[in-house]
Order: C-alpha cells, then sequence, then structure tokens
C-alpha cells in the first residue's frame, strides 16, 4: 500500500535524523577510542574522571527517558494535565544533568585542564560539549512543548505526533549517553 | 484518496499570496516547485564561478612557466573551484531536480515538510556566500577540497580561509541532510494511492536511495569539520602529530563521507538517465527491478570503499587488498545499469533529440570514467598514477561527462515542466557538440599528461615538449567549454521569454508530473490519473494495452 506511513511522517523524519546523528557521534567516539592511552603523563580518563559523581548524574538523565516515556503516554491517552507534569518533571530531570555538567567542567577548568590539553581533553571536552549542546536542544524543544500546552496543545493527532517525535530525540540524547558513559567513565577509567 | 483533495478556500488565499507576492514570494515560499527553481538558479550562478575559476587555471597553465597567477593565489582558486563544484554545484543541482521533481512523480501536493524544505534551501544559499565571502576576509581556503590535516591546520593554513571553508560546509551540509531526511519522508508518507516502491519512477527511486547515501554520510564530514574546527578555533590535538593525534585519521573520517559522496553526485544522474532513456526509445526500462536493487548495492558498498582514497598512505598490504577488491566489486551493479540502458535502448524507436543526445553520451562519457576508476582500484596501478592529472581526467569523466551530462539530459527534459516552454533544439544541438568537443579536448588529453608524470595542483610546469602540447590542447578545450556554457544561458534565457509553448506532455512521456500542466498550479494536481504500474500515463493513453494487464496476463500464463 502506498503511503502507508501517512500518520507517522513525524516519525519517519526524527528516526531517520536519529540515524544521522548517531553517525556523527560514532566519530567523536571513535577518536576517544582510537587516541586512548596518548596523553601520556597529562590528565586523561584514569586521573580526572569520577564515575560515581558522574554515575548519579547520568542515572538521572536515563530517569528522565522514563518520564518523557510517562508524559508521552499520558498524552496519548489524551490525559493533558497528568502529561503536562511528567513533561515538567523530565525537564528538571534535564536540567540538573546540565548543572552536574557544568559543575564537572567548573572543576576540570579550575584543575588548570583545558581543550588544548592534550588529546584526551579534546576528546573528552568535544564529545561531551557536543553531547551536552544535543541535551540543552533538547531542553528547549521539550520546554516549547510545555509552553504550547498552555494554548491547548495535544488535542489534535499531528501534535501528539510531534510530540511523540520529540520524545523520541529525548531518547536519543539519553542512549548516547549510555555509550559516552560506559566508553569513556567505566572502560576509560577502569 | 485516488484525487489530490483541494480544499477551495486554501486554494484561492494561496493563488493571492503567489499574485501579491511578487518578487518577495521567492523569499517567503515554501512551495517545492519555487524551491526546487531557486536551487537550480543558485546552482547555475555557483557553476558560472567555478567555471570561471576553471578557466583562470586553465589560462596559467596555456604555456609552461605562465605568470598570469601566482602560486598561492592558484592553490586558492584550485579548492575553492572543486569545493564550488561539489558542494555548491553537483549536489544542489540534484537536490533542485529533486525538490521539484518528486512530489510531482509521486502525486503529492507538496513535500512532507514544507517549510523544512525551504530552511535547507536557504542553509545551502547562505553557506555558500559564506564560503565566497572567504576572499573578501583576506584569503580564500587553499588546502584543496579535501583538506587534508595538518596541511589545514593553523601552522600551515593560518589566515581565515580554512574557517570560513569549515563553517561554510558545515551550513550547506546541514542543509543537504534536511533534504535528505525531508525526501526520505515525503517518499514514505505522500504517495498517492497505487503508487507503491514497485510503481515509484526510477529518478524518485534513485533520489531515495540518495537521500538514505546523504544521512549516512554527512555527518561523518561534519563530525571531521567539527573536529577541525576544534583544533583551529580552541588549540584542540585531533589531528596534530607533535600532540599524538593522528593526520590519518582525518583521511579516514572525510573519505567514510567522501566516497559515499560520490555516489550522492551520481545516483540521481542515474535517474535522470532512467526517465530520459525510456521515453526517446519507446520502450520500458529494461529490468526496472535490476536498476533499482543494483543501486541500493551500490549505496551499502559504497560505505565500505573509502580507503582506496588512501592506497598512497601505506595502510599495510591487507587493508589495500580489502579496499581494492570492494572497489572493483562496486563497479559490477554500477556497469549492470549501463547494460540495463543500452538495452532499453536496443531496437526501441530512437527519438535523437538534444535531452537524449545527452543521455547517449552521459553513457560513453561514464563509462570511461568507471573504467579509469577500476584502474585506481589495481593498488600499483593508484601508486603510479595518485596525484596526477589521471585523477584529474577519472574524476571529470565521472563528474562532468557522467553528472553534469545527465543534468543537461535532465534540463532539456523538464524546462518545459518547468517553464511551460521548449528550450530551442537548433540552439542545443550546438550546446551539445560544443559540450562534448570541449569536454573531451579538455580532459582526454589529461589521462595522457598523468601517465607523462604531471602531478595536479601545481600551478606551473617546466618547457617539456609533451606537456606543453597537451596543457595547450586542454586549455583550448576548456575554452570552447565556456562558449557552450554561454550558448547554453543564451538558451535556457531567449526560449524562457520566447521558447515554443510546450504544453502538458510534450514528449508523450509516461510519468505523473506530465499529467499536470506546465508549469504545474500551486497545488499540483487538479486530477490524478490512477496508477496500476510504472507508467501511469502510458495506461491512460492505451486503455488496449496497459502495462498492469499485460503483467497481469504473463503472472497468469507463468512467464
Amino acid at each position: 500500500m502506498a503511503g502507508e506511513f501517512v500518520h507517522q511522517k513525524s516519525r519517519v523524519l526524527i528516526l531517520t535524523f536519529i540515524f544521522s546523528e548517531s553517525i556523527f557521534f560514532a566519530f567523536l567516539i571513535t577518536a576517544f577510542v582510537l587516541y586512548h592511552g596518548r596523553s601520556a603523563g597529562g590528565p586523561d580518563a584514569r586521573n580526572t574522571l569520577d564515575p560515581i559523581r558522574t554515575g548519579i548524574y547520568s542515572l538521572i538523565l536515563w530517569a528522565s527517558s522514563v518520564t518523557v516515556w510517562l508524559s508521552e503516554r499520558a498524552m496519548r491517552h489524551l490525559s493533558i494535565t497528568r502529561s503536562k507534569r511528567w513533561l515538567e518533571v523530565t525537564i528538571l530531570l534535564g536540567g540538573i544533568f546540565l548543572v552536574g555538567q557544568g559543575i564537572e567542567y567548573h572543576g576540570l577548568f579550575a584543575k588548570g585542564m583545558s581543550v588544548e590539553t592534550d588529546l584526551f581533553a579534546t576528546t573528552f571536552f568535544t564529545t561531551t560539549g557536543f553531547h551536552a549542546l544535543h541535551v540543552f536542544i533538547g531542553l528547549i524543544v521539550l520546554l516549547i512543548v510545555r509552553g504550547l500546552t498552555v494554548a491547548g496543545f495535544g488535542q489534535e493527532e499531528y501534535q501528539r505526533e510531534g510530540f511523540i517525535a520529540a520524545s523520541y530525540y529525548w531518547h536519543f540524547v539519553d542512549a548516547v549517553w549510555v555509550a559516552v558513559f560506559f566508553i569513556f567513565y567505566i572502560w576509560g577509567t577502569r | 484518496m485516488s484525487e489530490v483533495p483541494v480544499a477551495l478556500p486554501v486554494l484561492r488565499k494561496l493563488q493571492r499570496f503567489e499574485h501579491e507576492g511578487g518578487m518577495l514570494s521567492w523569499v517567503a515560499s515554501v512551495d517545492h516547485k519555487q524551491i526546487g527553481i531557486l536551487y537550480l538558479v543558485t546552482s547555475l550562478i555557483f557553476f558560472l564561478a567555478g567555471g570561471v575559476e576553471a578557466l583562470l587555471m586553465r589560462t596559467q597553465l596555456i604555456v609552461p612557466e605562465n605568470r598570469f597567477l601566482n602560486p598561492s593565489l592558484y592553490n586558492q582558486i584550485f579548492t575553492m573551484h572543486g569545493t564550488t563544484m561539489i558542494f555548491l554545484v553537483v549536489v544542489p543541482v540534484l537536490l533542485g531536480l529533486m525538490v521539484y521533481l518528486i512530489p510531482l512523480m509521486i502525486g503529492a501536493r507538496d513535500f512532507a515538510f514544507p517549510r523544512l524544505n525551504a530552511f535547507a534551501y536557504w542553509m545551502y544559499a547562505l553557506g555558500g556566500l559564506l564560503l565566497y565571502f572567504s576572499f573578501f576576509a583576506h584569503d580564500a581556503p587553499a588546502a584543496g577540497w579535501f583538506a587534508y590535516t595538518p596541511l589545514s591546520e593553523k601552522p600551515y593554513s593560518n589566515l581565515q580561509g580554512m574557517d570560513y571553508w569549515a563553517l561554510s560546509l558545515l551550513v550547506v551540509g546541514t542543509g543537504t541532510i534536511a533534504t535528505g531526511l525531508n525526501v526520505i519522508a515525503t517518499i514514505a508518507s505522500m504517495r498517492i494511492k497505487g503508487m507503491s516502491l514497485r510503481h515509484l519512477p526510477l529518478f524518485a527511486w534513485m533520489s531515495l536511495i540518495n537521500s538514505f547515501l546523504i544521512v549516512g554520510a554527512m555527518p561523518a564530514l561534519n563530525a571531521a569539520l567539527v573536529m577541525l574546527l576544534v583544533d583551529r578555533q580552541l588549540q584542540g590535538n585531533f589531528f596534530k602529530p607533535a600532540a599524538g593525534g593522528s593526520p590519518i585519521f582525518w583521511q579516514h573520517v572525510f573519505w567514510n563521507f567522501g566516497h559515499p559522496e560520490v555516489y550522492i553526485m551520481v545516483l540521481p544522474a542515474f535517474g535522470i538517465i532512467s526517465e530520459v532513456i525510456p521515453v526517446f526509445s519507446r520502450k520500458v526500462i529494461y529490468g526496472y527491478a535490476v536498476v533499482a536493487g543494483s543501486t541500493v548495492a551500490i549505496a551499502l558498498l559504497s560505505f565500505g570503499v573509502w580507503a582506496h582514497h588512501m592506497f598512497a598512505v601505506g595502510l599495510g598490504h591487507f587493508l589495500d587488498l580489502v579496499f581494492a577488491a570492494s572497489s572493483m566489486l562496486i563497479a559490477v551493479p554500477t556497469g549492470v545499469k549501463i547494460f540495463n540502458w543500452i538495452a532499453t535502448m536496443w531496437g526501441g524507436a530512437i527519438r535523437f533529440t538534444t535531452s537524449m543526445w545527452f543521455a547517449v553520451a552521459f553513457l560513453v562519457m561514464f563509462t570511461i570514467g568507471g573504467l579509469s576508476g577500476v584502474m585506481f582500484a589495481v593498488v600499483p596501478i593508484d601508486w603510479q598514477l595518485t596525484d596526477t592529472y589521471f585523477v584529474v581526467a577519472h574524476m571529470h569523466y565521472v563528474l562532468f561527462g557522467g553528472t553534469a551530462f545527465a543534468v543537461f539530459a535532465g534540463i532539456y527534459y523538464w524546462f518545459p515542466k518547468f517553464s511551460g516552454r521548449m528550450l530551442s533544439e537548433r540552439m542545443g544541438k550546438w550546446h551539445f557538440w560544443l559540450t562534448f568537443i570541449g569536454f573531451n579536448l579538455t580532459f582526454m588529453v589529461q589521462h595522457s599528461l598523468g601517465m607523462l608524470g604531471m602531478p595536479r595542483r601545481v600551478f606551473t610546469y617546466p618547457n617539456i615538449h609533451t606537456w606543453k602540447v597537451l596543457n595547450f590542447v586542454s586549455t583550448i578545450g576548456a575554452y570552447i567549454l565556456g562558449v557552450s556554457v554561454v550558448v547554453f544561458l543564451w538558451n535556457v534565457i531567449a526560449s524562457a521569454r520566447q521558447g515554443r509553448t510546450a504544453g502538458d506532455d510534450p514528449w508523450d512521456a509516461w510519468t505523473l508530473e506530465w499529467a499536470t500542466s506546465s508549469p504545474p498550479p500551486v497545488h499540483n494536481f487538479d486530477y490524478v490519473p490512477p496508477v496500476r504500474s510504472a507508467r501511469p500515463l502510458w495506461d491512460l493513453k492505451h486503455p488496449e494495452d496497459t502495462d498492469w494487464e499485460r503483467a497481469r496476463k504473463r503472472q497468469r500464463n507463468g512467464r
């Protein structure tokens, strides 16, 4: 049958976009793996990263994947008020994660580390920086959705489809963080 | 849903916008036809810029030890020529045809995301301006179109040209990805009833596969550009050997984009040829499924051949062999299509219009470029000929003899649809023969120059008799090509004003875009004929002998 995705064009778009973005992150992460262990003497993953503290912030980010799913499910069932509450929780959790990363960056800067220090610093700041940028953009999208619900967003099917697409994007930034956390913070510091 | 339902009030509003919009509507429009025209016109302007750069280079090389351009300016010009032609001409001209034609071919009102479509075009236009602004910011980039590190790093390219180059390609590339996503979503969700994937016109098929290549390959370029910018602007270490970084890593990431890019620049051209040849041979395409399927094979293989650009690096015997084998393998599905097109022409009642001339010339020129490409898959030949004029000849046979000829075939074929008027066939024949002769004079001799050892990207050369003669011939060919472009421009401008009126379907063609008026109304179709085969208009015109009935009979007879 032709046009089978006519009601799901937002989802087709966001899934192909996620495929594209995954490849972008794959190359940045490859750079870290390739250069791992080449920062002799300078800061590297083992002597700078704290998997415990960042692990807690990671759990907060991953929890936001659950809450955005709850929000999206509530919207599909037309319980807009409940959807709004879960959306607010999601935005809060994403915000906490970004603050956590800010604190981590601040600590590294205080130790005199910056992009130019060595290969580890270059790959670390580039990858986590671009991830943070994606989280930040995701937060803006979720805030826009939250703002639109004031004007009755969620009554029409295409609007709900749009929110589903936004939630897929949010799952994607969380999934990228799974890769980054396990490769940079666990494999890198072992 | 057999006809596109058009709400009358909406239609009136749109028409009023069209009339009152005037010039402003070109900036504000989200109509895929207007955006398609913008793509085509913008890429034509950049084509002229890139062409002038080519002529400057050929003028510098007309005699040995010439002092027309200084070495630094020459480096900037060949970098700008390559970057312009690849990112601002070949890819966007194909995107322009895709943007204009795909909704018409699948019987849709517009793209799935019209505003994203406009966004993508403006990213392209402004990104192109960003690249050319580098001329006003002291210097243009000068490290070649693939910007190998460490040459493109701060210590060796310390002015801002490289930064403009990287930023411009990030902007242009983002627009390209947006169009790729949009094409996929559009073909997935906007096809009219009956337009199954087995009935999709081959141009739309090639565009769909092309879009997957864009979506998969452009992020590699974006990643490479981001890393280069971090190195240049934030003193990062990605490609700096002193800090342990690897310049070879740039080559891997860049060619992970770069080789699929080669197919991004040719798959829609295959699509054009697959539309033009059947119509002017009055025959169904030979092996529809094979043409589509072999293109999927090309797309998958194209991600596994990148290191054949890097044989000279010294990756080791084993890797060289792997990539030599995969590079030869990818020639098979490409060669298969050449036979499909020849078989389509075989026994057909061929009409030699200008469009068909360009399509037939495409077959020959592209085959020559393909054969010299297979030669490069043989590692020792690559070692001997890499970075010589043989490479320049090879890639121009693929990109000019291949894609540009196909685009001209497409322009002569679809111009009546775009404008409502025919391009002049008499001027078209002049255009074709000047292009054909000029192109072969310019680039055929460069094969010999490369074999004689002349390196590419040198601003001048010593007074060696054979080099001198061949370079002179090549430059004369380039001037003839320059004249051919003037003839083409004249033809387009004159025909757009006072060409013969085309009517809806001047070529007696078979795909849906010919079912509406020329140029199509804003809403594309008042009525879309039923789609029951890959040639809906044939079925409409020949109810006694339809494709779908013939297919059903064949199935019943077990053949």
